[in-house]
């Protein structure tokens, strides 16, 4: 179901509010525009304030996958698509 | 981040208390802004100039008022009392284990993170002439020491501007 590369891969699993969100920020840092980043979390908020951070920040949400306790957040770097 | 970043209006946090949880709101505000891409000022003035102060000196000013205030203010970001619930220090020392257990940062990554990020940190510089602290006496993430009017000036452009 994922028809996009995974660049990187960030584990936040066990910080909440406002680490991922934060750790995301920085992990984008490093990455060129277009590329994908992978954020696992198992914070319920996150789900909902890592699509509004990537808006406000003009990233691309590309999707929220759920399974159990983990959340997954897949988000392009930068706005659209190559 | 991209170029079309459409966040560039700047927040603005005057940090006047000096105790860990209030402190601890103005960090998660100013990280999270800053994580969004939003410039952050943090003016510390008052009490909330302990947050920023270096461990040690615990005698500090050129006078017996100065010098009594700042041995019975003694504190920094490692060693904040609760504005509830302090209970002689046993109130920090249980939240700081409920924190650190649902790893939320303390209150010295709080800072090293949202220095990380490119929040500014400026000290106020009348508390600081009043209490007769010196500017080597905050971390050196700090930014230049600036008063009231300096702070307004950045302030008046601020689209978040709190009080805590």
């Amino acid at each position: 179901m994922t028809q996009y590369t995974i660049d990187k891969s960030l584990d936040a699993r066990g910080w909440c509010c406002p680490m991922p969100s934060v750790k995301t920020a920085l992990a984008l840092e490093g990455m060129a525009d277009g590329q994908v980043i992978e954020v696992i979390t198992d914070d319920p908020v996150s789900k909902r304030d890592l699509p509004v951070w990537a808006e406000a920040t003009g990233n691309t949400l590309l999707a929220v996958e759920e399974t159990d306790s983990t959340i997954k957040i897949y988000l392009r770097k930068g706005e659209a698509q190559a | 981040m991209s170029d079309k970043t459409l966040n560039k209006k700047p927040v603005t946090i005057v940090l006047f208390s000096g105790e860990l949880d209030k402190a601890m709101a103005a960090f998660v505000i100013a990280t999270s802004a800053a994580s969004m891409g939003m410039p952050v000022s943090i003016f510390f003035t008052f009490w909330g100039l302990n947050v920023i102060k270096k461990q040690g000196g615990l005698i500090k000013g050129s006078n017996w008022m100065q010098r009594m205030l700042n041995i019975m203010n003694y504190g920094h970001a490692r060693k904040l009392a609760l504005s509830k619930m302090n209970m002689l220090g046993m109130g920090p020392a249980m939240l700081k284990t409920m924190m650190a257990k649902k790893r939320v940062p303390d209150m010295a990554e709080f800072i090293k993170t949202a220095a990380a990020l490119g929040v500014k940190f400026y000290p106020c510089e009348m508390s600081m002439t009043v209490m007769g602290l010196k500017k080597e006496d905050f971390l050196d993430e700090r930014e230049a020491v600036i008063g009231a009017v300096s702070y307004l000036s950045i302030a008046k452009d601020s689209q978040v501007n709190l009080f805590i």
